[in-house]
């Protein structure tokens, strides 16, 4: 074998630093590891680690506080973009995001969502869609995909009864309040690259006072989905992507 | 430089907010107290002092705001009537979980449901039992006068810093609505205080900072639950506070708060006129509650007659004060009544002199 | 002729997902027989085309790859 390459000269890809070393409490092959590798190489590449703030959610990600080596608080299910309000409001000159899934931001959190991208609150707002509901065992969540299967649409999604997978971002992206909207994924390298991107230019417009910028992240949940984590991935790109295509959903104008 | 006003009971807790150095308040409109934030907007504290005053789109908001900014070591307010402070109970689960200090005004109205916009006191348990889901306590402050309103704001917010828990001041739609002469506090800076449990930026060298109520091993839950127990003890140990009227000779014991313990001093007055020894006992915190004075009291006294703005609420902890000792009779008026002098001295006379 | 790379799968950190074996333009990864101490059959180097060019480590959703590259 040639020579060994194995060292620190020739590195080119390692762990961020503004994660810990923590290991991950997620599922084999879940998106949600991603996503925060993104968030935090956003952070450390643009020199912010100690100036951010970040709030994990109720859900899965609900120990994301663990992982991002900056401070953090844990919200209550849903309560996370009124917790950043308070958070922005006394700390103006500092970066902070949310770190959302779909049940916390788009049911249960709804009011808080709209509300501070009505007021455009000048942070980023994370929001991992998987259209399930995984830390409580696979129940639908809004953004569950018509006839899809949840232990609570056991028959699949029924739009006349449990209403239509709601798009929370277009949604927001209508309000004045919103700067920069857009929807991403993390399942191939170079969708994970453009997510983080978008991560770095949403803290550039915090940076400016833009108003509020909401990155979705549609996501895999292997483990409730039933399939392997490559299964899931292809999954999303035939069923999710249709339905939340992925790209910019509002830009600065 | 202190300063003489005549005020309405919101407007001078909310002018005490800001003299209190407070960096945020965060609410939601409901009657009787909307003119806390309708003050506060009026006074453009972010000219004033650079205070934060927002309308939130709920209470629900609010109270998580709160959260927010009481985690950066910040000094974070909020105000609400009972069916708001109904919403505000997740929130504040959360926050004497997480051991943050944030100051909640409530100016309690009947109930329940919807109830009446009239004054009342029946928010008593949900303020001094918790309120939420979880083994906590709020510290409660239940003021009789307008100057106390103001002078408890600065009081509240130096225990909840001390203590890094909420403090309630349990107010009412009379002392809210009424304007009396108050003594206004000269004006507290803000302050830029860094503290090692607040999320204010992770400093070089440093771990980084996490404020959370949760705990998935039950073996840290419990530590976390003994600790909390830990500083209630401590906080009933060093913050109770009363008023004691004509105790020294007293047969008999009224025990009232907050506005309701100023007409029942009136019946007291009226009672020892009749020749009656009757004494009082004011609770100014109703958690910590005065358990000591009042076990004492019962020793001395041949009964004890709470007067209360609700069905009975406070009574139950009298009881336990005093254990056994002496009768303890309640009186009451509800659903946005008050009670008069003359009605207490009545059930007075009936439930311990009649029977004679 | 591209450049020469390697990795460094840390075993106990890798949870068997398999996402970085497609990710890989070159199929240098595979899976392990063996599991590691929490169960889970891990990625291992199958062969030595590495280029070196991070894809895998970029996919990783539990950061278990740490990429070299010649200069
Ligand atoms: C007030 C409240 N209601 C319900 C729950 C239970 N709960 C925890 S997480 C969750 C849903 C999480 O789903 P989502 O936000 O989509 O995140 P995921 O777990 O899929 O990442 C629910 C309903 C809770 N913790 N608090
Ligand atoms: S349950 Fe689903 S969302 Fe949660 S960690 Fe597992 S794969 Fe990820
Ligand atoms: S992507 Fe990471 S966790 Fe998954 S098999 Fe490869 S090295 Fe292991």
């Amino acid at each position: 074998m040639a020579e060994n390459l194995i060292k620190p000269e020739n590195l080119v890809y390692e762990k961020t630093n503004a994660m810990t070393d923590r290991v991950l409490h997620y599922c084999p092959g879940c998106g949600h590891g991603t996503a925060h590798r993104m968030l935090a190489e956003a952070i450390e590449e643009l020199e912010i680690q100690g100036e951010t703030i970040g709030i994990a959610p109720v859900g899965c990600s609900v120990l994301a506080y663990y992982y991002f080596d900056v401070d953090m608080t844990e919200a209550a299910h849903g309560r996370a973009p009124a917790v950043a309000t308070g958070i922005k409001r006394v700390m103006p000159e500092k970066y902070v995001f949310t770190y959302q899934g779909d049940g916390d931001l788009a049911a249960i959190g709804t009011a808080e969502t709209i509300h501070a991208c009505n007021r455009g609150e000048n942070f980023l707002i994370v929001f991992i869609n998987n259209g399930i509901y995984g830390m409580t065992g696979g129940q639908m969540a809004p953004t569950t995909l018509e006839n899809m299967k949840s232990t609570t649409s056991p028959r699949g999604r029924d739009i006349k009864t449990m209403g239509s997978p709601l798009k929370i971002s277009e949604l927001v992206a209508e309000l004045p309040g919103t700067y920069y909207v857009a929807r991403h994924s993390v399942h191939t390298p170079a969708n994970v690259r453009k997510t983080k991107r978008a991560f770095k230019k949403a803290f550039q417009y915090q940076k400016d006072n833009k108003g509020t910028c909401l990155i979705e992240v549609v996501s895999n949940c292997p483990s409730n989905w039933k399939m392997t984590p490559v299964e899931s991935n292809k999954w999303m790109e035939e069923n999710m992507f249709p339905y939340y295509p992925l790209g910019d959903i509002k830009v600065p104008q | 430089m202190k300063e003489l006003r005549l005020m309405k009971g919101n407007e001078a807790f909310a002018e005490a907010a800001i003299r209190a150095g407070t960096d945020a308040y965060f609410g939601y409109p409901i009657t009787p107290q909307s003119e806390v934030i309708e003050y506060l907007m009026a006074q453009n504290p972010e000219e004033r002092t650079g205070m934060a005053v927002l309308q939130a789109e709920s209470e629900i908001a609010a109270i998580n705001m709160i959260y927010g900014a009481a985690g950066c070591g910040k000094k974070a307010m909020t105000s609400s009537s009972s069916p708001g402070i109904s919403l505000k109970q997740e929130g504040l689960s959360y926050i004497a979980g997480a051991e943050l200090p944030c100051v909640v005004l409530n100016v309690v109205r009947g109930g329940p449901g919807l109830g009446t916009i009239q004054p009342s006191q029946s928010d008593y348990f949900q303020a001094v039992k918790g309120g939420g889901h979880g083994d906590y306590k709020l510290i409660v402050l239940a003021p009789a006068t307008v100057q106390e309103t103001v002078d408890f704001v600065k009081l509240a917010f130096d225990l909840a810093f001390k203590y890094r828990n909420p403090v309630m001041i349990l107010s009412d739609g009379i002392i809210g609505q009424m304007m009396e002469k108050v003594e206004l506090f000269e004006q507290i800076p803000r302050s830029d205080e860094e503290y090692d449990w607040a999320t204010q930026g992770k400093k070089p060298g440093k771990d980084h900072t996490i404020i959370t109520s949760l705990q998935l091993k039950p073996e840290e839950q419990e530590k976390v639950n003994l600790r909390l127990q830990a500083k209630y003890r401590e906080v009933e140990k060093n913050e109770v506070l009363y008023e004691s009227y004509n105790t020294e000779d007293a047969d008999y014991l009224f025990v009232a708060f907050g506005s309701c313990g100023r007409i029942t001093q009136k019946a007291m007055e009226m009672a020892r006129k009749k020749g009656y020894k009757v004494g009082q006992i004011r609770p100014k915190t109703l958690y910590p509650f005065p358990v000591e004075v009042i076990n004492k009291l019962s020793d001395q006294v041949k009964g004890i007659l709470t007067v209360e703005m609700n069905a009975g609420q406070m009574v139950e902890d009298v009881r336990l004060a005093v254990d056994g000792k002496t009768p303890v009779e309640y009186f009451g008026r509800y659903g946005g009544m008050i009670p008069s002098p003359d009605e207490i001295l009545n059930a007075f006379e009936q439930k311990f002199i009649g029977g004679k | 002729m591209a450049k020469k790379g390697d990795v460094v799968i840390q075993i106990e950190k890798c949870k068997g997902c398999e996402i970085c074996l497609a990710s890989c333009p070159q199929s240098v990864l595979g899976m392990s027989d063996k599991v590691n101490s929490k169960g889970f059959k891990y990625a291992v180097k199958v062969n030595s085309a590495c280029t070196g060019c991070a894809n895998c480590a970029v996919i990783c959703p539990d950061a278990a790859i740490t990429v070299y590259r010649e200069k």
